[in-house]
């Protein structure tokens, strides 16, 4: 069974209801977008609220995310993972083993089937940085028969190949974006400059938990599916340890997979909550995507419609970000987060490329589990955690995806001329 | 503030746009971005458009990402940033243009970041002190723009907000209600640049607009010819042109070619 998207609107989240009727996050949030979306925005807003108390909407939705992507996904006790360390008992939760690779497809699914059943919008455009959005977003308009067009940066096109061939297999249109840095940020705006131009019969189906209201709530109650799922996994003594994690961790790059694991943990008070940003080169060299950890650069700002913290020169010009990891090589990050992080619910860390990579080769060798690039960050954190944690606490990580589209990208880093 | 002029930035919009106010005529409203091609060819490129018959300026500040334009303008303020333009660089070039005599409106066009980033109270200050009269921010709708509104009401300065043909009832009554020097009407759902014809439902949505509100409607997305400034003359109080002018300015003889362009566009927004 799959847990109910209902249960998540009956708990009084952290207290007051966030976001607010005008998307805020406290400072966070809200909808800086040109006026001509404003009234697509107010319709996703509507047709939001409507799904969730749709019945036969969460009927439809609950039996593809079971038949179709897989869920539940498992949660996997990593032994010799926790033998290694010799501490914690250490987690997983397996959004690896879900349809298509990673926990992309839970939102990707659940807002295409929103907008085709309640708008009868039949054209998709999405944004790609690791492809594993790009994939997600294809896959369901094939299954949905919708048209689909995905913009990915060049940058990342060349560094995700398989991938790119992937969503021109399930019928994509995948068109390459060669302005700004060509990466993640640089496909937003054409996919904004799209929806903008074709917005009567065209939904933005936006990847992460980021851009204006009511994407970041949209996106995180979608997304809380993996979380509420491994909270009664880890309850249920059959399944998992029989209590609550002590700490719960996820990597952060717009912060889809994080909030969808850390929402439902929110109101359980013994439950750390730590994200894992991409340290790329190390805050030093200016080359990394940790908008927390680098108080120079990351600081409160506006970009793709939301206010939130933003890697940003002195002048306001959005910096350019890097991380060995496409999928977390981004400049702001989702506003629950930065909420979330002033409320002191949940800390932020990040991990360099090369600590995500030894990250991705622990538990290659330890589990027989590729996790993809982005999730051996929160992989690439543990050893580090260590030192913070007692031997018997319990720790859940967030497996966002697996790493089969990362091997190339692997190879030239471990195995250089090979 | 243009030396001992007791009027405030709303105020001399508002007049230079009524100056043109007319059955057939309208303002013309040239954008054009600084620090484009050159810092220096975009201050002589203004000037020339203020010779040609501008009626109030547009003056694009540069961004990283600029969403909600087109592929000429994104090229254009790009170049912009490599040529190292910053938000207080855009300032002083408008100050230039004050000690040179340029009387005309600026109205500054930036994203919200830069300004945001600058501090909303002190960009709106310093914007003032260099001769700026208003703003256009394209990511900045009336529902995130309080702090803004509250700085330009202070320092009397136009925050001029936008409509589309998207926009519903609802939305037409609070952006006119809110928008102050005049309101920005896009004529096409999209992103700035230049179009081959002028939409059919344009009349209609001019008049949706204008049955609301007394401030001044003016049309920009789109136009790029004397004919289509002609054209939208006959309904709206503005005419502004972006892309078809930065499109000339790359050419070899950028100046001439902005300078013979805008003589056109007014021409055709004056209704010569």
């Amino acid at each position: 069974m799959v847990d109910s998207m209902q249960a998540i609107f009956s708990a009084d989240d952290y207290g007051v209801h966030y976001p607010d009727s005008r998307g805020k996050f406290g400072p966070y949030g809200g909808k800086y977008v040109p006026e001509t979306l404003i009234p697509a925005l107010e319709e996703l807003e509507e047709i939001h609220a409507t799904a969730m108390q749709d019945a036969g909407f969460q009927d439809e939705l609950n039996s593809l995310l079971e038949t179709y992507v897989g869920r539940p996904t498992p949660l996997t006790h990593a032994r010799r993972l926790t033998e290694h360390f010799g501490g914690p008992e250490i987690y997983l939760k397996r959004e690896d083993l879900a349809h298509t690779g990673a926990h992309k497809i839970n939102n990707a699914l659940g807002q295409a089937l929103m907008v085709k059943r309640i708008l009868g919008k039949n054209r998709v455009v999405a944004e790609t940085g690791a492809g594993q959005h790009g994939v997600a977003v294809a896959t369901v308009c094939a299954l949905l028969d919708m048209e689909c067009v995905v913009y990915m940066g060049s940058v990342d096109m060349a560094r995700q190949a398989p991938n790119v061939f992937r969503m021109r297999l399930l019928g994509a249109d995948v068109r390459e974006v060669s302005s700004g840095s060509q990466t993640l940020k640089d496909a937003i705006n054409e996919a904004i400059r799209d929806w903008v131009t074709n917005v009567p019969d065209t939904h933005y189906l936006l990847g992460s938990a980021l851009g204006p209201h009511p994407f970041p709530v949209m996106v995180r109650n979608l997304q809380s599916v993996i979380g509420r799922e491994a909270r009664r996994q880890m309850l249920d003594p059959s399944v998992g340890p029989g209590q609550l994690p002590d700490v719960v961790v996820a990597c952060v790059g717009g912060g889809s997979n994080a909030i969808g694991m850390f929402y439902p943990f929110v109101m359980d008070p013994g439950v750390r909550l730590l994200g894992v940003e991409a340290g790329g080169r190390g805050i030093e060299s200016q080359k990394h995507a940790a908008r927390f950890a680098d108080p120079k650069m990351g600081r409160l700002g506006v970009l793709h419609g939301t206010r939130s913290y933003v890697l940003q020169d002195e002048d306001g010009q959005i910096a350019l970000t890097h991380s060995i990891s496409a999928g977390l090589d981004y400049a702001s990050v989702g506003p629950e987060h930065a909420l979330l992080r002033d409320r002191e619910r949940a800390e932020y860390f990040y991990c360099t490329d090369e600590q995500a990579l030894a990250g991705f080769e622990l538990l290659c060798r330890q589990e027989g589990i590729i996790p993809a690039l982005e999730s051996a960050h929160a992989v690439g954190w543990l050893p580090e955690l260590m030192s913070d944690v007692s031997s018997d606490d319990v720790v859940l990580v967030s497996l966002s995806g697996r790493g089969d589209k990362d091997l190339d990208t692997v190879m030239a880093e471990l195995a250089p001329g090979a | 503030m243009n030396g001992n002029d007791p009027m405030t930035g709303v105020e001399r919009i508002r007049s230079a746009i009524a100056k043109r106010q007319g059955d057939a005529t309208a303002a013309f409203m040239p954008y054009f971005p600084s620090g484009f091609p050159s810092r220096s060819e975009s201050v002589s490129m203004l000037r020339s458009m203020a010779d040609a018959g501008a009626d109030l300026f547009e003056i694009g500040f540069p961004f990283s990402d600029p969403l909600a334009d087109g592929p000429t303008i994104q090229a254009a303020t790009h170049r912009a940033l490599l040529n190292g333009m910053t938000t207080r660089d855009c300032l002083d070039i408008a100050q230039e243009l004050r000690e040179a005599g340029i009387t005309q409106p600026f109205c500054a066009m930036s994203y919200y970041n830069p300004i945001f980033n600058y501090g909303t109270d002190r960009f709106v200050e310093d914007a003032a002190q260099a001769g700026f009269d208003g703003f256009i921010i394209p990511d900045l709708p009336p529902d995130e723009g309080e702090e803004m509104e509250e700085a330009c009401r202070e320092a009397g300065l136009a925050l001029v907000y936008l409509l589309a043909p998207s926009s519903s009832r609802e939305r037409i009554e609070l952006v006119t209600s809110r928008s102050t020097g005049f309101v920005y009407l896009v004529s096409v759902l999209g992103t700035t640049g230049a179009r081959a014809s002028l939409p059919d439902y344009l009349t209609d949505l001019v008049a949706q607009v204008r049955a609301d509100t007394d401030t001044p409607v003016c049309v920009g997305f789109g136009v790029s010819n004397g004919v289509q400034a002609a054209q939208v003359a006959t309904i709206a109080d503005g005419v502004i042109v972006g892309s078809a002018l930065v499109k000339a300015a790359e050419g070899p003889n950028g100046t001439d070619a902005v300078k013979s362009l805008a003589r056109e566009l007014a021409r055709g927004a004056h209704g010569h």
